[in-house]
């Protein structure tokens, strides 16, 4: 059975298919000012793009902040239930998930059933989130892309005190003018805001094996800074960014 | 004198004109809560015209002396819920804030600062204070904000201290704490120019004793499966345990109440229409919201059940001999929710998470209130750690509709009550 799982983040809306528990395919576009439009523009692209037509798609879950302007979804999920579905189908052992997105974080503990057990979100603060990594490649004017490979060549990391990625951005600059090394300004970027989402999660009370998802997890910087702090193990998920899309398609099957 | 009969006018047009009435009632209006309301507040509002004298005074202070004294006790806090349920809150938080008062400092005291200057809000201000009464049993916030009142419009200020019981009572407190109380005696005949009425004082001890007890009868109803009323029921017709203990119009109103709420309960009416699930509800009510919330956990089935506000308003009933009123007042006072230690919030917690028989507890941690937030983790984790049920906690502001964002409460709801559900199924 082809199911269909729609995740309209409050940066991406990102779109994934799947067939009896194998991908299919996915994609990822902008969501615009039009969360509506943006589900739908998504959701025929990645129909498009494999060859489906929608009568094909059994039934569809949406997700995300803007999982209720998806009007033809059978069925709203929050994105903490699909991130959970998403990971634990890529991998059973999943125990703890990391979901770092562009506007929020969030920690999530599962039961043996891949079932959610508790969660903690970030949303009232763009530190800690992928919004606060922006900010910071445009004060050093690097493509966000290249920071992860850029901070593995730091070998002291620069100290980002401010918790408010207004301050942290200014202290930043000032580091900029002190002539540091833009590797260990970059790593520095890296353990503040993993020490931000190492003591959000610490509050939960995270259990190995832990996965990351979320567009940040594609930084290998971030990823590395946050095993260093929680002194874990962290597993990426190859799928980070379009995880809730795949938790919702999967999600979808067992409607 | 005009000015005052205009005023008091103007309030009554507002109040009929419904604008008091912001709380979401899904059984018969009782229209009896509002009559009361409006004739306390007419009654506040024009002491000036019938010669009684006005004391503001903080929720948790002893105002059965004053109701002894005739003197007409006037809540700034209870104003701060009406200030919030109007959403009027962030309009008068920024006006303190531009009078140099920091947005940390707790929001009933920004719109009371502020709205006494104007004369704004809901009612168009509290009337004018002869005296203001301050207890720090609830926090250390009103000392100041008592006493800046107390300055501004150029009033005596009494302040019981209540020391913090961490994790006891001992008789040294009790002594400090009841030596205060002749002292308040002495501040009202002061005040009031004439001698203190100890018999009458034994009226309304036993009144209030009265009314708690009523109180805790209405609260008590919502055990029944399906609850006849939710917290957002108790938030509205707490008003009068606050603002009228001590006299018997709480007692005539909660006698009709639990009446009613057992009347439902025979009739198997619950407060929300299909209760599947049960929970529990810390801290102030996000005020300016307690309608999106109620349809919000309606829409998932769920009732809040019962919560650790309105349940202080009988939670130091033990304490309390109403034959003995002043001596035991002292412990009543010094032992109420906000002035025990965590541990022993924690147990009163999991006792009410027994008693309803919840399936969650609900955390507001209120931005505000530094008192009523600073140990919720620690009791969310007790919590965790004893009963095992789902905890969520929320993040907003009692008042300041400024620290809210519908968008990410609603997801953390909807999360949370995916969690209950899968949960409940489970079992
Ligand atoms: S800080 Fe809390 S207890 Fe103190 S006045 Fe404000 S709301 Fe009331």
């Amino acid at each position: 059975m082809l199911t269909a799982g729609i995740d309209i983040g409050s940066i991406t809306a990102k779109a994934a298919i799947v067939e009896d528990g194998k991908i299919l395919g996915t994609k990822v576009i902008f969501t615009g000012y039009n969360a509506e439009a943006a589900g739908k523009s998504v959701y025929e692209d990645v129909l498009r793009e494999n060859a489906l037509y929608k009568s094909a798609i059994k039934k569809i879950v949406s997700t995300g902040y803007g999982r209720n302007s998806v009007k033809f979804a059978d069925k709203t999920f929050t994105e903490i239930m699909c991130h959970a579905a998403g990971a634990y189908h890529l991998d059973k052992k999943v125990r703890s998930i990391i979901d770092i997105g562009g506007q929020d974080s969030k920690a999530i503990i599962l039961d043996g059933d891949g079932k959610v057990k508790n969660f903690v979100m970030n949303d009232k603060c763009a530190a800690g989130t992928g919004r606060f990594l922006e900010v910071m490649a445009r004060a050093l004017e690097v493509d966000l892309d290249e920071f992860g490979a850029i901070s593995l060549k730091s070998k002291k990391p620069s100290k980002i005190s401010s918790l408010c990625t207004v301050f942290a951005e200014s202290e930043v600059i000032s580091l900029i003018a002190k002539g540091e090394k833009r590797q260990d300004i970059i790593a520095g970027i890296h353990e503040s805001i993993a020490a931000r989402v190492a003591s959000m999660s610490a509050r939960l009370g995270l259990s190995e094996p832990v996965m990351i998802t979320g567009g940040v997890a594609r930084n290998s910087g971030v990823v590395k800074a946050l095993e260093k702090k929680l002194s874990m193990k962290i597993e990426v998920s190859p799928y980070a960014q379009v995880n809730g899309a795949i938790g919702a398609a999967f999600l979808a099957a067992s409607l | 004198m005009k000015k005052a009969i205009s005023e008091f006018f103007k309030m009554v047009l507002i109040l009929l004109a419904g604008k008091f009435k912001k709380f979401t009632m899904r059984f018969k209006k009782t229209k009896t809560m509002k009559d009361y309301m409006m004739v306390y507040y007419s009654q506040a509002k024009s002491a000036r015209l019938t010669g009684k004298k006005v004391a503001w005074i903080t929720s948790g202070g002893p105002v059965e002396p004053l109701i002894a004294m005739d003197v007409i006790p006037v809540y700034p806090e209870n104003h701060g819920a009406m200030i919030g349920a109007s959403k009027m809150g962030g309009h008068l938080c920024e006006l303190a804030e531009n009078m140099g008062y920091s947005a940390d400092l707790c929001s009933y005291a920004r719109s009371d600062i502020s709205c006494a200057t104007i004369n704004g809000g809901p009612i168009g201000g509290l009337p004018r204070p002869d005296m203001l009464v301050c207890c720090n049993n609830i926090c250390g916030t009103v000392l100041k904000w008592y006493e800046i009142q107390a300055r501004y419009f150029n009033v005596p200020l009494f302040i019981l201290d209540t020391p913090f019981c961490h994790t006891e009572y001992t008789e040294e407190m009790g002594r400090y704490v009841r030596a205060q109380f002749d002292e308040y005696i002495v501040f009202l005949e002061k005040a009031c120019g004439r001698k203190f009425d100890f018999d009458k004082l034994k009226e309304v001890g036993h009144l209030s004793h009265q009314g708690q007890l009523l109180w805790q009868a209405v609260l008590d109803t919502a055990t029944h499966k399906p609850s006849p009323m939710s917290a957002f029921d108790a938030f509205y017709h707490l008003a009068l345990i606050v603002t009228l203990r001590g006299t018997q119009d709480v007692l005539d109103y909660y006698t009709w109440l639990a009446g009613y709420m057992k009347d439902r309960i025979a009739r198997g009416i619950g407060a929300v229409p299909n209760e599947k699930y049960r929970l529990l509800w810390d801290n102030i009510p996000i005020w300016h919201r307690t309608r999106w919330l109620s349809e919000k956990f309606a829409s998932h089935n769920a009732c809040l059940v019962a919560d650790t506000y309105t349940t202080a308003w009988c939670g130091a009933l033990k304490y309390i001999d109403e034959n003995n009123f002043i001596d035991s007042a002292a412990e009543a006072h010094a032992r109420i929710y906000l002035n025990i230690g965590v541990d022993q919030m924690a147990k009163m917690v999991i006792e009410m998470i027994d008693k309803y028989d919840v399936d969650g507890f609900v955390l507001h941690s209120n931005r505000s209130c530094k008192p009523y937030s600073f140990g919720q983790l620690d009791i969310q984790k007790i919590v965790e750690r004893e009963r095992g049920i789902p905890c969520l906690m929320l993040e907003a502001d009692m008042t300041d509709e400024r620290s809210f964002s519908e968008s990410q409460i609603s997801t953390r709801i909807d999360a949370y009550m995916e969690i209950i559900k899968e949960r409940k199924n489970k079992k």
